[in-house]
C-alpha cells in the first residue's frame, strides 16, 4: 500500500498499530435513468458483478453480504433472496433500512463487520427500478411514509413538502436565497454532464431552476432529485485486494428524530455530530477533506449537510458552489458524478453512487472526469428520513 | 363538512414536564408512564411554511396547491398542520379543525382575522 497520508501536524492519518483495517476495494454503479424491463434483482446483480470485477474477486470469494430494501420489490429478507439469486453462501448476511442513509449505513456496517471478524470480503449492493417499476404517485406515496401516518401523512404531506418546510426555515434563519440553492442544482448538473451514466446531462442555469415549476415551495422541480432506475455496489475487505484500495478510517452516526414535527430543531440537524464522530475516529480535521460525496436529495438537503458537516459556513454553500469551491478543479470537489440531483436517485443505490464516484476519483481512475491534485482524504455523508438519520464515513488513500 | 371541534391535543409528562404532540404510552424524555392528555388552545407561531403543488394522490388533487406549516404552540410543543395561504414564518396563528381528503385535521389561520378563506 501507499504510505498513509498525514494530517496537518505530521501524524499518520488512519488506522495504526494492530487495529484491523477495512479497505474499500471495489465499487461500481450502473447507468441511472430508465431501465424498463429490468427488476430490482437484475439491477443489483449488474452492479454486484461490476463491483466484484473492480475488486478483482469472484462471486465465490464473497463471505459477507449487506443489502438494503427496494420499494418496487418489498421483501422481509432481501439479502438472502439476493444471495440465492447470485449463488452466494455468505457467513454474514443482513438487510438494512435507514431511508436515504441506507447506502452509506451498509458501507459503514461492512466496515464494522470486517473489523469485528464477521466476514473478510463483504459485498454491499442495492438496486431498484424505482422509475419504470411503479407509477409516480406510488413512488411519492411510498416515500411520504417517512412521515407520521396519523399526524403528518394525513395532511397531504410528501417528502418534498417536509423538505420545503425545512427550506423555508433555513432561508429565513441563515439569509440565503432560493437562487443560492439553485446554484447547487446547477453544479450537480454540470458535473453530470461529464458522466455518460447520468440520468440528466443537459446543462441548466440558475434561471432555469428558478423558472421550473413549483413542487413544494420554496422547492421547484430542479431543486428535487429525479426518480431513477439503477444499481450500485461496493466491496469492503480485510485485505488490500488490489492497488486501488481506499482505507476506511472513521465512521459516525447521529439519529435525532424520525418525524420533522418531533425534530429537536428546524435549523440544526444531526450531520454535525455524525461527522464529528467520524472525523475524531479518523483523527483528521474537516479542513483536510479533499473530496466530498454528500447526499443531495434536494438542493436544501445538500446546503444543510455541507454547512453542518463544516464544509461551508452557514448560509454560504450556494455562494461557494457558484465560486467554484465544490467544482472539479476547486478545493473540495463534490459529487463529481452529478449526485442524486442529476446522476439520479434510485433509492438505496442512489447514495452508493457517491461511494463509487469517490472511489474512482481518489484512486485516479475517473478518466475524463478526474479531478486534479492529491485526493488523500475523502468524506461521505448520507441522511435518511427528513434529516433524521445521519451516517458519515471518512476514507483515506 | 363542519369546521368545528377541538383542533389540537397534546400530551404532557407529570414527572419531567415534557410536552409533545404524538400520542404515546410513555414520556419520550423520561419514560414515565401515563402521560396527561391535554387540549391545546391552538395558538402559536409559524416556524416553517410550504405550499404543496404536487399532491401525493387523487384525494389531494382538488385541494392543490395547499399550504402546510409547522407551528410552535404556546403550550410549548410543535405541530404540523394545513394552513391558509400567505402565512409567513414568525406570524401568530390559531388552529381550527377541518376535514380534508376524508380526515379531520388542524388548519392554521392568521390570529385575529375572521372568516378564514380556505382553498
Amino acid at each position: 500500500m501507499l504510505p498513509s497520508p498525514r494530517d496537518g501536524t505530521g501524524r499518520a492519518i488512519g488506522a495504526t498499530g494492530a487495529s484491523p483495517v477495512t479497505y474499500l476495494a471495489g465499487s461500481a454503479c450502473t447507468r441511472f435513468g430508465d431501465h424498463g424491463g429490468q427488476g430490482t434483482l437484475d439491477l443489483m446483480a449488474e452492479a454486484a458483478d461490476a463491483a466484484l470485477a473492480d475488486a478483482g474477486i469472484e462471486r465465490g470469494d464473497v463471505d459477507g453480504l449487506l443489502c438494503g430494501y427496494s420499494t418496487t420489490m418489498p421483501h422481509i429478507m432481501l439479502a438472502t433472496v439476493f444471495a440465492e439469486h447470485l449463488g452466494l453462501r455468505p457467513r454474514y448476511c443482513a438487510s438494512l433500512q435507514l431511508g436515504g442513509a441506507t447506502g452509506l449505513l451498509m458501507a459503514a456496517t461492512a466496515h464494522l463487520v470486517v473489523e469485528g471478524g464477521g466476514a473478510d470480503r463483504v459485498l454491499v449492493v442495492a438496486g431498484e427500478n424505482r422509475r419504470s417499476g411503479q407509477t409516480r404517485d406510488a413512488s411519492v406515496q411510498a416515500l411520504a411514509q417517512a412521515g407520521h401516518p396519523e399526524h403528518e401523512v394525513v395532511l397531504g404531506a410528501t417528502i418534498p413538502a417536509y423538505y420545503g418546510l425545512v427550506a423555508s426555515a433555513y432561508l429565513d434563519r441563515f439569509g440565503a436565497t432560493e437562487a443560492d440553492l439553485a446554484e447547487l442544482a446547477v453544479l450537480m448538473r454540470r458535473h453530470a454532464s461529464t458522466h455518460p451514466g447520468a440520468h440528466f446531462r443537459e446543462a441548466i442555469t440558475v434561471a432555469d431552476v428558478m423558472a421550473s415549476r413549483p413542487v413544494a415551495e420554496p422547492l421547484k422541480l430542479l431543486d428535487c432529485c429525479p426518480v431513477s432506475d439503477g444499481g450500485a455496489a461496493a466491496v469492503l475487505s480485510r485485505e488490500a485486494l488490489n492497488d486501488h484500495c481506499l482505507e476506511v478510517i472513521g465512521t459516525g452516526q447521529a439519529h435525532t428524530h424520525q418525524h420533522l414535527s418531533a425534530a429537536p430543531s428546524l435549523t440544526e440537524f444531526g450531520a454535525g455530530p455524525s461527522a464529528q464522530a467520524a472525523l475524531e475516529q479518523a483523527r483528521v480535521p474537516v479542513a483536510r477533506v479533499r473530496y466530498a460525496g454528500v447526499y443531495d436529495s434536494f438542493t436544501i438537503t445538500l446546503a444543510i449537510l455541507l454547512e453542518e458537516l463544516g464544509l461551508a459556513s452557514r448560509g454560504a454553500s450556494g455562494r461557494l458552489a457558484a465560486e467554484g469551491h465544490f467544482s472539479a478543479g476547486g478545493p473540495v470537489p463534490l459529487n463529481t458524478h452529478g449526485g442524486l440531483l442529476s446522476y439520479g436517485h434510485c433509492g438505496v443505490a442512489g447514495a452508493m453512487a457517491h461511494v463509487a464516484e469517490l472511489h474512482r476519483q481518489m484512486t485516479g481512475r475517473a478518466g475524463d472526469r478526474q479531478v486534479p491534485g492529491e485526493l488523500d482524504v475523502g468524506l461521505l455523508h448520507g441522511d435518511g428520513g427528513v434529516l433524521s438519520s445521519h451516517v458519515t464515513m471518512v476514507v483515506a488513500r | 363538512m363542519s369546521d368545528e371541534g377541538a383542533a389540537l391535543t397534546y400530551q404532557a409528562c407529570a414527572g419531567c414536564g415534557a410536552r409533545w404532540w404524538f400520542r404515546r404510552e410513555r414520556c419520550p424524555t423520561c419514560g414515565r408512564a401515563g402521560p396527561l392528555d391535554r387540549a391545546s388552545a391552538g395558538e402559536g407561531t409559524v416556524e416553517a411554511v410550504t405550499v404543496v403543488h404536487r399532491p401525493p394522490s387523487d384525494d389531494w388533487r382538488p385541494y392543490a396547491p395547499y399550504a402546510l406549516v409547522l407551528v410552535w404552540l404556546d403550550e410549548e410543543f410543535r405541530a404540523m398542520g394545513l394552513a391558509d395561504r400567505g402565512l409567513a414564518i414568525g406570524e401568530r396563528v390559531t388552529a381550527r379543525s377541518a376535514v380534508r381528503a376524508g380526515n379531520r385535521v388542524p388548519v392554521f389561520g392568521r390570529l385575529g382575522t375572521s372568516a378564514p378563506v380556505i382553498r
